[in-house]
């Protein structure tokens, strides 16, 4: 059976399966979803309105055998940077959905009556819109755990936490992982768009069927091929060792480590909070080092983190959560950081804007630098309430900025800055500027060749290249994330020759296709014009390309650099 | 001269995070590495002092020197 696309009108509460429109045959994933939000949203619509719509859609390999090819994509325009947005996460939806044949679920419009709250059931045959009551209000973990009890353990399950019901800017939203715990695809405040609509949860229905391949032996031999370039390469040994938390000594030693708000380059506690420590802590504790988020990943990155007891506290606990609130909130204990990551993931939000927005909120006195057990007191009592308080929280590190007059706000598109500062590392900051997305390092992840020494080198602080550097990444990540796979196949695809080819000879025989890396590159390059043509749309320029003026104003430790690259050179971003 | 050197990841084991240690002028980052027992192929990002640097260059008196295998994550 073909795929098909699923539509939900929350308006009138009615839903469709319609055939796919040609121009969207080729595409899955971000390109699909980037597709869908600038061809149907109006690109000035309110985030939260009604002719805003949720677009979620598997890659283009997801639900196949082909390694680490389960990541869901989220797309929508973001109430946090007012610009298009996609975000993905592992769990098992994206696979569950591609196997009963959904190319995207589009959901649209929003209930006239905001008092009631609804559930959305997909099955091969369509989409069930019921009512929901028992769940609302509760966390990601309670409601996960009841709608394992309510319709099996195998049911797939996209959720929002109490931030989503909220609408705060930050909220994530959750994907249920083969463990039943959650992976988010955390940025951009998409938990908010899914709770304007009024959707608690959408539960998948487990089924038996495959995913068709046009090609199968061809596709067992590229995957073979394939999961081998990804197994053999030594970054991803060390990342199933160290978590991606490996990267706390090596950003702080290279002085790019943004510390206490973002005034520092190193963090005197880094040894603490590094990925060295954690695996040791985990060992000793009884946990796990490696584990996977998905059914299939063989690099397995993601770990499971107990506490002092030897009980489960948190999984996917990722080098951007623990710097945030690590370096950025000064906090160096790592129980404390496992706590607000289990907090986070429970009330629903980003836990990258949400420690960084603590940073900001540390700055103005809200709390101290470095008080842990202040921060989880305020999530749990504040943020998932929505007091006022939480709610300036929530709605990310710009929002806080504002409500409290500071002005060192690192935002770009109103969106926090991840853990790499762009004084010390150029590259990053070029991403963090032309992204289509506000403020992201995975959209162009320009510390592979400007620290890591995969796909080359380039000095981070020189300025030269910076440009096209960062313009090369985006590009092939724009294109990585239409296949489902996880961005970190890219460490393999970069400095091994066997990797892409494999991977184009998967896509090739799973449709009966025949694209050329060039067609790869082209794709990565319409998905990022499709993308700045909406934010242009919305009301974007280019002056909104660039970095908060504190970074061209203030001197970074060790190295004591400031942003310097010029407007012109940030321009010429978009010459291709 | 006198060089503090650290050791990052697996490096570590049955070795040590920091160690102040003495090596003839001239000695090259790989000299040290190796006199460390470490395979230079596994060798994935060395910094002076902060700064990344090549296998072949020289250290100066009282220079930091970090020692990375291969790397990654985001
Ligand atoms: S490498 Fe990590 S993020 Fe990627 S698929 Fe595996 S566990 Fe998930």
């Amino acid at each position: 059976m073909a795929d098909k696309i699923f539509r939900v009108n929350m308006s009138d509460l009615s839903t469709t399966v319609e055939p796919v429109p040609a121009a969207w045959m080729g595409l899955g994933g971000r390109g699909l979803t980037s597709t869908v939000v600038a061809t149907e949203v109006t690109p000035t619509c309110h985030p939260l309105g009604r002719h805003n719509k949720l677009v979620i859609a598997p890659g283009l390999l997801s639900g196949t055998q082909a390694a680490n090819s389960g990541r869901l994509s989220c797309g929508a325009k973001s109430p946090l940077t007012g610009t298009i947005k996609e975000a993905n996460a592992g769990g098992s939806s994206a696979q569950m959905l591609a196997k009963l044949g959904v190319k995207a679920l589009i959901i649209e419009g929003k209930p006239h009556d905001e008092s009631k709250w609804y559930s959305l059931h997909v099955t091969r045959d369509g989409v069930t819109i019921s009512e929901e009551s028992e769940v609302i209000g509760l966390g990601n973990f309670a409601t996960v755990k009841t709608l394992n009890q309510r319709l099996g353990e195998k049911v797939g399950v996209i959720t929002i936490g109490p931030a989503g019901e909220m609408r705060m800017s930050a909220a994530n939203i959750s994907i249920k992982d083969p463990d039943s715990h959650l992976r988010s695809g955390g940025r951009g405040g998409l938990g908010a768009v899914m709770g304007s609509k009024k959707v608690k949860f959408i539960s998948i229905e487990p089924t038996n069927e495959q995913v068709q391949i046009a090609d199968p032996e061809a596709f067992k031999t590229a995957n073979r091929l394939f999961a081998k370039a990804l197994v053999d390469n030594p970054i991803s040994k060390a990342l199933a060792q160290y978590g991606t938390n490996v990267l706390v000594n090596i950003i702080n030693e290279s002085g790019g480590l943004p510390t206490r708000n973002f005034t520092k380059g190193q963090f005197e506690g880094h040894e603490a909070i590094s990925g060295e420590t954690m695996h040791d802590t985990i060992v000793a504790r009884g946990g796990k080092p490696k584990h996977n988020c998905h059914q299939g990943c063989v690099i397995q990155c993601s770990q499971v983190y107990n506490d002092l007891n030897g009980n489960y506290k948190t999984s996917g606990f990722e080098y951007e959560t623990i710097w945030a609130l690590g370096a950025d909130c000064c906090i160096d204990n790592l129980d404390h950081l496992a706590d607000a990551d289990s907090l986070m993931d429970d009330i629903g939000l980003d836990s990258i804007e949400t420690p960084v927005a603590f940073a900001v909120a540390m700055e103005a006195g809200v709390l101290k630098f470095g008080d842990g057990a202040e921060l989880c007191r305020i999530l749990k009592e504040d943020v998932a309430k929505g007091t006022p308080l939480g709610r300036i929280i929530g709605n990310g590190a710009a929002s806080v900025g504002k409500a409290f007059g500071i002005t060192r706000v690192p935002v770009v598109k109103g969106q926090a800055i991840p853990a790499y500062d762009p004084r010390a590392i150029k590259g990053i900051g070029i991403t963090y500027a032309t992204s289509t997305q506000g403020a992201d390092h995975t959209m162009g992840y320009t510390i592979a060749t400007n620290i890591l020494g995969v796909g080359g080198k380039l000095d981070p602080l020189s300025k030269e290249g910076q440009v096209e550097l960062s313009r090369n990444l985006q590009i092939a990540t724009a294109a990585i994330d239409s296949t489902g796979m996880c961005l970190f196949i890219a460490f393999a695809a970069l400095d091994d020759a066997t990797c892409l080819p494999a991977l184009i000879d998967m896509i090739n025989a799973r449709f009966g296709i025949s694209l050329t890396a060039d067609d790869v590159t082209n794709l990565g390059k319409t998905i990022l014009k499709t993308e700045h043509g909406f934010n242009l749309a919305a009301g974007f320029t280019n002056k909104d390309d660039r970095l908060p003026e504190f970074f061209a104003e203030e001197p970074i430790a060790p190295h004591n650099v400031v942003w310097d690259i010029s407007d012109a050179a940030i321009d010429s971003f978009w010459d291709f | 001269m006198r060089i503090t050197v650290k050791l990052f990841a697996y490096f570590r084991d049955n070795r040590f995070k920091q160690r102040e240690m003495e090596f003839p002028a001239g000695t090259r980052v790989e000299d040290i590495i190796l006199s460390l027992g470490i395979n230079l192929e596994e060798v994935g990002v060395t910094m002076i002092n902060s700064r990344h640097c090549e296998l072949f260059q020289v250290p100066n008196d009282h220079d930091q020197l970090a020692i990375f295998p291969a790397i990654g994550g985001g």
